[in-house]
């Protein structure tokens, strides 16, 4: 517990409202994960897009560079596991993950 | 009766994988758990309602996990005050434009005013403010997601509570099995609100969960939509499995996926050949401690309950006369 | 140039909010406010006032209501009375939080238990810690006035803070007065339309009512603390605009024969008015006696309470709510704090009167003051005694 305030009183904004959209992007929820990471396997991926939407934290994006398959995002994955299991093909796995290595380059590219 | 619902739905253009809106009003960031199916069903229906969302929430995990100062998950307009009145927040929310934009001081921007709130916030606490929403006729649509419990504040439960499931104010002990009271039907209380649109889904069918709260919104006047919101924390199942409980709870009948389009009701999906409750129940452990009679009453119960909605799905759709 | 007319002070009141051109009024019936939401919804009816009259299920859902509509970004109004405002009683924290300009009338009436639905100040002394700017109206035309200047200072972007405008059940809002009604031209020369400073608007998103973690809850208090204190000067100001306008002054401590009084009575709302004939007829019989009326609540006016009672060694404190298990009542408990931080030794003497709608009469003042001297002289404390207890 912090004895001292985060800021100054004067540079709450009115109400303390948040006057940032989307300023939680900048939490590292990537750091909930625990040894493992999911992988997809491109060679059976049918680019259903179910990773991308059942994904409870937006961690699959359209990859630019190639129509159709999904790069993931390190920084935001907690590791729980719904894509490994939603994904019709068993394209996705889990591997192992050091804690050192855990915001490498994204799979699949 | 009325064709509110059937008139606005004339040309609903459906979300499918290929017309898939990219928008995501929920960010990423948000301190939900890890399989939250709350949150993956709050940011489905976050998407479908698209660029014109203004969020109201309940307190709640939902809210909890999404506004942790100086952070915010919202990318829309977003207000939270108090636990049992987000549908009085979001009828003031209402009113307001609704003045406004009469009195020609703000333009009709299309907003719409979504609430999201737990099932504690939605059928206990939270139910008085909901029915007088609902009544008065708000153009607003109100979300449930129901994870079958008080989640934030420790594993309560509420009459959302399905029977025999074990909560930690219904554990179950020498002298109880758990949850001793059927689960609260909260769809059908709003229907009896005569509303032009109410409900169910699960988020294990994506696309019509997206497609129901898109109707819902569509639709003038207030809408309801119930969903069923896996809880790997609370129910104490593997958090990799959150999207197959919410297929289970469909195929066993205990939670049906339906429509009520101006009173008349519509079957999404009519389980012919249901899976057995235990099935369902197996992956989480907050019924293993039920036994074999528990079963039989509850797949009594379920299946009475199914053979009623069927019974209202007839009664509400006439045959043509010959 | 306003047309002057006989009418119940309830109904000036939502004449008030009328010619505020108020957008939405979300409100719940309770005795004694009834007349004041009901005339608004008529108002409504016949399209006088176009605004958005939404008939919630409790008060609770009332101000949560409102606290959505101000938001929203709409000028908002509302009334209510004793089991309604304290039904509402968590949400009024949070309004004031939010920073919305909400109005709100109360027609105090006691609280429960027992049920009463008569007057007296239980009400809103059980709200003394909403953060709300929180003011007395004495006489119908003053219900009038600071409704309409409610809006001009709860809007101002110096406060942003939501107003009570306290008016005595029944005593007040089912009596008819002689109410100068301002014309809407003059009105709307005083207060322009609501420009919020945020809102919730898909052009321009934020995010209201967030997480207080421990590392901002205090701050977050201290910023609504200081604009309630702050928001002193923006009321005389604009209560001095008013008398500009309207040619009507109100401060916030009125004084009545202050002048060479030795024991000065002080009251809040419309029994201030009972008490200054009590007054004049004690004068008359030569007794220094004078009265001071607070009405401005909260923010406490210290300086101009200070500045009234000059002079005088005693104060006969009246208070219309008990603290009960408290040193004395709520007023003289603000007030005995106050003289102490100033190094003051005048002799307070608190009675607590009228609960529940019993009459204060003059003859009441009389004796009031008379115990006052007495134990004064004797050398005897009245730290807060219950007048008129039937033994």
């Amino acid at each position: 517990m912090a004895d001292s305030g985060m800021q100054s009183w004067k540079s709450l904004a009115l109400g303390c409202a948040m006057t940032e959209p989307g300023s939680s992007k900048r939490f590292n929820t990537g750091d909930w994960r625990s040894r493992r990471r999911p992988v997809t396997d491109r060679e059976a991926c049918i680019k259903c897009g179910r990773c991308y939407i059942l994904c409870p934290d937006m961690c699959y994006s359209a990859d630019p560079k190639a129509e159709g398959f999904y790069n993931w995002d390190s920084f935001y994955c907690k590791g729980c596991g719904i894509c490994i299991v939603e994904c019709p093909k068993d394209a996705i796995s889990w591997q192992e993950e050091k804690e050192e290595d855990k915001y490498g380059p994204a799979c699949g590219s | 009766m009325n064709n509110i619902a059937a008139k606005a739905l004339e040309n609903f253009e459906k979300i499918t994988a290929k017309k898939m809106p990219l928008i995501e009003p929920l960010s990423k960031g948000h301190r939900a758990c890890q399989g939250c199916g709350e949150v993956l069903a709050m940011r489905l229906a976050a998407k479908a309602v698209g660029e014109g969302l203004i969020a109201v929430s309940a307190t709640g995990c939902m809210e909890i996990i999404s506004s942790p100062y100086p952070q915010t998950a919202w990318e829309c307009p977003w207000i939270h005050v108090a636990f049992e009145n987000a549908a009085a927040v979001a009828s003031g929310v209402e009113a307001g434009r609704k003045a406004l934009i009469r009195k020609g001081r703000i333009k009709d921007d299309g907003a719409k005013v979504v609430a999201f709130a737990g099932d504690g916030a939605t059928a206990d606490i939270g139910l008085q403010a909901l029915s007088g929403a609902m009544e008065r006729g708000h153009d607003m649509t109100y979300i449930c997601l129901d994870n079958e419990a008080y989640m934030n504040t420790g594993i309560q439960r509420s009459s959302s509570t399905p029977y025999g499931a074990m909560t930690t104010t219904t554990p179950p002990g020498k002298k109880s099995k758990g949850q001793v009271t059927w689960k609260k039907n909260m769809p059908m209380i709003i229907a009896a609100h005569n509303v032009p649109y109410v409900a169910t889904a699960s988020p294990a069918w994506h696309l019509d969960l997206m497609n129901k709260v898109k109707k819902a919104v569509t639709v003038p006047g207030p809408a309801y939509v119930h969903i069923y919101a896996p809880c790997p924390t609370g129910w104490r199942c593997a958090p990799e499995q959150a999207l197959q409980t919410a297929k289970q709870v469909v195929e066993c009948r205990m939670f049906p996926l339906y429509e009520v389009i101006d009173g008349r009701f519509v079957l999404t999906k009519d389980i012919k050949k249901p899976i057995s409750i235990e099935e369902y129940f197996k992956a989480q452990r907050r019924f293993r401690h039920l036994k074999q009679e528990d079963f039989e009453y509850i797949q009594k119960r379920v299946d009475w309950d199914y053979e009623r909605l069927l019974a209202l799905v007839k009664a509400t759709n006439p045959e043509p006369a010959e | 140039m306003g047309q002057r007319v006989g009418l119940e002070v309830s109904l000036a009141c939502s004449e008030a909010a009328k010619l505020a051109n108020v957008d939405v009024i979300a409100a719940y019936p309770i005795t004694p406010q009834t007349h004041i939401v009901e005339h608004l919804s008529e108002l409504v009816a016949d399209g006088d006032l176009d605004a958005e009259f939404v008939p919630v299920e409790s008060e609770h859902t009332a101000m949560s209501a409102c606290v959505g509509s101000s938001a929203a970004g709409a000028r908002t109004f509302t009334s209510t009375a004793s089991q309604g405002l304290a039904l509402m009683h968590e949400i009024l924290f949070i309004a004031s939080a939010l920073r919305l300009p909400i109005v709100m009338a109360v027609a105090n009436r006691s609280l429960s238990g027992p049920i009463s639905i008569w007057n007296d100040h239980s009400d809103i002394m059980a709200e003394r810690d909403i953060g709300w700017i929180q003011y007395f109206a004495e006489n119908g035309q003053e219900v009038l006035d600071l409704t309409l200047a409610a809006f001009k200072i709860a809007e101002d972007k110096r406060v942003l803070l939501p107003v009570a405008v306290n008016l005595d059940g029944f005593v007040l809002t089912h009596v008819i007065e002689p109410i100068e009604m301002p014309d809407q031209s003059e009105v709307d020369a005083y207060l322009p339309s609501f420009e919020p400073q945020q809102k919730l608007d898909i052009a321009h998103p934020i995010s209201m009512g967030m997480v207080g973690m421990p590392e901002v809850y205090t701050e977050a208090k201290k910023a609504c603390l200081d604009a309630l204190e702050k928001s002193y000067s923006v009321i005389r100001e604009h209560w001095d605009g008013f008398a500009k306008q309207f040619g009507r002054q109100y401060k916030p401590i009125e004084s009545y024969k202050t002048e060479g009084a030795d024991v000065l009575f002080v009251t809040m709302g419309s029994l201030g008015e009972t008490c200054m004939t009590a007054v004049d007829e004690m004068r008359a019989q030569g007794l220094k006696v004078g009265q001071v009326r607070i009405r401005m609540w909260r923010p406490f006016p210290a300086d101009d309470f200070m500045a009234a009672i000059k002079g005088a060694k005693s104060l006969v404190v009246m208070d219309r709510a008990l603290q009960p298990g408290a040193v004395s009542g709520p007023v003289a408990t603000e007030l005995k704090s106050l003289l102490y931080d100033k190094g003051q030794s005048i002799f307070v003497s608190n009675f607590v009167i009228g609960l529940g709608g019993r009459d204060v009469t003059r003859a009441d003042f009389a004796n009031m003051a008379k115990k006052t001297m007495e134990a004064q002289s004797a050398g005897k404390e009245i730290a807060c005694e219950m007048w008129g207890v039937k033994e």
